[in-house]
């Protein structure tokens, strides 16, 4: 069958009424995860991950659990920009460039203005994104299909380089949290000798059965991630009244035209910076912003409310989470924290990330790119139709909400894998990020590692078993090799970055 | 934070060396094995032992840390810089109520089961540290609770330990369940 058949197929499935419900509820919870400040799509996925369990078993089927979690994605995309706007502070970090000219839109009295640009340009960035992907994911799922042990191996080192050399964040501190996940991920028994190892303080009790991703993913994002927000913002948030009306609404529509360029560079920029491994949302809208800024006539504007400065990192933000689930689906790598969530879930319901899910789940596949296009239509509408609502409920006091994600986080890792041991390190990990976040050192790359780390070693090994302990088979094969030169270069980047500094400065 | 800063990287080198001890262990059914001897790239074509990629990586992360503290030195980090208090009075009050509540609630966990934790940790917070009024926290605290009984032990058949309270839900598995 020729594409467009699976994809009509596909979005007939995800029309089926369940589905459809599926999908509105991920789209309004997202909404929601986006627009509160200190969530995101991240600590909503992770943190409801647990609870798609029943959907499952009520459904019967794999792709329901995915639609609605990919739904949540989308909606935080929508849901971040209404944060950024009228509290002039980002929902969520994918939505921090919707800040430098929302912000001072909504300080004009404009906010209506910009909440609908955000909205339309998210929506044609998500919409061209998932055009892009239906083009292009089958073809890359064939090419991925030839990769053996080396190639897989140099694409994960491809994604822990690409956190290293565009990720921004110190650099020391980015390889210490990589490797901290990859370790995490490396304890209870060794797969290939089974040989029990890292069991720590020699616990069998505790860590025989292997630290589960969910544990260290909602410890970070449900309860670290948490305790960081309420310590620096104190509860106390400032919210800009926004004024809507259906007239004013009908207006701002009719002038949301004036945006499209910056929609068009968001929409193709974020979505191949979302392909990237490890790159995802965040750089994507703030590369997007930088760009749409330098190619402007009047790039002074930028800043001070220029309409294009809000359309594209919002398209650019949409554009990229559906880039991200590129590598995702295709070759088992996911392009962003929340992808790598949905990875994990991907393998708790059951199912096996790689190029093969093409060729042997199309039940899965199509039905959820189906879901991409309707997801996006049904935020684009829900937003556009209850903005008022989510200002009120963005009122709601952290002091409510804290407690009630810190109550979900607890009964979610239970419910996952019923071991109140697995809860206990949840809370320690979530702690120990707490300190960690303050001192700025990155946790998405340790989330991203543990989920990595179950492929990533087993390749590496089983390639040295096959080259006979040379390291050269990750650069004298055809497809390997580029990866890995790439995944090289990337690492040594900041390095020249640095000696060429040492050298000026003399 | 400056201190704080150096405190971390000793914190995660330290770490990092027990790992990598912890990864040379051989397993414990053969007290022959020797210490570090699984590490490498074993000759005899069987490729790298148990603990070579858990070895390798905390050896990495020793690397890391120290360069994390030569950049403490060099004050080459605006953390490392930094003259801001790590955690001020506020941090410190929040660390301790919140995750005092959240400690106390996993302990109460093991006595009154989750049914009975939840309430008393959501009025907690909701009441004591949020300030918010008597009725909202008793209807959330209730609330909460019930829906995650019809969610979890009712839907998904995911029984959530009960501990002393257990024999109050007879009467309710014997509707539901």
């Amino acid at each position: 069958m020729d594409v467009i058949t699976l994809l009509i197929d596909g979005i007939f499935t995800a029309l089926q009424p369940l589905n459809l419900g599926l999908a509105l509820l991920g789209v309004v919870i997202g909404l929601f995860v986006g627009a509160m400040p200190g969530l995101g799509s991240v600590n909503g996925v992770a943190i409801l991950l647990p609870f798609t369990f029943v959907i499952q078993q009520i459904t019967g089927s794999v792709s329901s659990p995915m639609i609605f979690l990919a739904a949540i994605y989308y909606g935080a995309m929508y849901g971040g920009a209404i944060s950024s706007i009228t509290l002039g502070i980002p929902g969520a970090s994918t939505a921090v460039a919707t800040t430098f000219d929302g912000r001072p839109l909504a300080l004009q009295g404009k906010a209506d203005r910009a909440l609908v640009i955000a909205a339309l340009a998210s929506f044609v960035g998500g919409t061209v994104s998932t055009i892009l992907f239906t083009g292009a994911a089958p073809l890359l799922a064939s090419v991925a299909l030839k990769f053996g042990n080396p190639e897989i191996f140099a694409l994960m080192l491809l994604a822990f380089a690409t956190f290293v050399g565009l990720g921004g964040d110190d650099i020391p501190k980015t390889i210490i949290s990589i490797c901290l996940g990859l370790i995490l991920s490396a304890v209870g028994f060794d797969i290939i000798s089974g040989a029990p190892r890292l069991l720590l303080f020699d616990s069998t009790a505790w860590f025989s059965r292997g630290i589960q991703f969910l544990v260290l993913a909602i410890g970070v994002y449900g309860i670290g991630e948490m305790l960081w927000t309420i310590n620096s913002t104190r509860y106390k948030t400032e919210m800009t009244e926004a004024r809507i009306t259906l007239g004013r609404m009908r207006a701002a529509l009719a002038g949301a035209s004036e945006a499209w360029k910056g929609t068009l560079i968001g929409s193709l920029l974020g979505f191949f910076v979302g392909i990237l491994p490890a790159a995802g949302a965040t750089p994507g809208s703030l590369m997007a912003y930088g760009v749409a800024k330098m190619v402007s006539k009047d790039p002074s504007k930028f800043g001070h409310g220029e309409p294009d400065g809000v359309a594209a990192p919002e398209s650019a933000n949409n554009s990229a989470s559906t880039g991200a689930m590129l590598p995702m689906m295709t070759l088992g790598i996911p392009g962003s924290p929340t992808t790598a969530v949905l990875l994990a879930g991907m393998v708790i319901w059951g199912l096996t990330p790689g190029p093969r899910l093409f060729t042997d789940q199309p039940d899965f596949v199509w039905p959820l790119i189906g879901s991409f296009y309707i997801s996006n239509l049904i935020a684009v509408v829900m937003n556009l139709a209850f903005i008022p609502l989510f200002l009120r409920v963005l009122r709601m006091p952290f002091t409510i909400l804290a407690p009630l994600i810190f109550v979900l986080s607890v009964v979610g890792v239970f419910a996952a894998y019923q071991n109140i041991y697995d809860v206990w390190l949840m809370l320690f990990f979530g702690i120990g990020a707490f300190f960690l976040r303050i001192l700025n050192y990155p946790l998405a790359p340790a989330v991203l590692a543990i989920v990595l780390g179950p492929i990533a070693e087993p390749t590496l090994r089983q390639s040295l078993i096959l080259s006979d302990g040379s390291w050269m088979i990750f650069l004298n094969r055809p497809i390997a090799g580029p990866i890995t030169i790439v995944a090289i270069v990337l690492i040594l980047l900041p390095l020249v970055g640095l000696i060429r500094r040492r050298l000026l400065r003399r | 934070m400056r201190i704080a800063e150096l405190v971390t990287a000793i914190i995660i080198a330290l770490s990092s060396i027990y790992l990598m001890w912890k990864s040379g262990e051989g397993p414990s059914w053969d007290p022959t094995a020797v210490r570090f001897a699984n590490i490498g790239i074993n000759v005899d074509n069987s490729g790298p032992g148990s603990g070579f990629w858990p070895f390798w990586l905390a050896a990495a992360m020793l690397v890391a840390a120290i360069a994390v503290m030569v950049n403490w030195h060099l004050r080459a980090t605006p953390e490392s810089r930094s003259e801001e208090v790590y955690l001020d009075s506020y941090g410190k009050r929040m660390l301790l109520t919140v995750c005092g509540g959240l400690i106390a609630f996993l302990i109460l966990i093991r006595f009154i089961g989750f049914y009975g934790a939840i309430p008393l940790f959501l009025f907690y917070y909701i009441y004591f540290l949020g300030r918010h009024s008597l009725l909202a926290a008793i209807a959330i605290s209730a609330a909460v609770p019930v829906f995650c009984f019809f969610f979890f032990d009712v839907a998904m058949r995911i029984v959530l330990p009960k501990g002393y309270l257990d024999p109050l839900f007879i009467p309710l598995y014997d509707i539901f369940l």
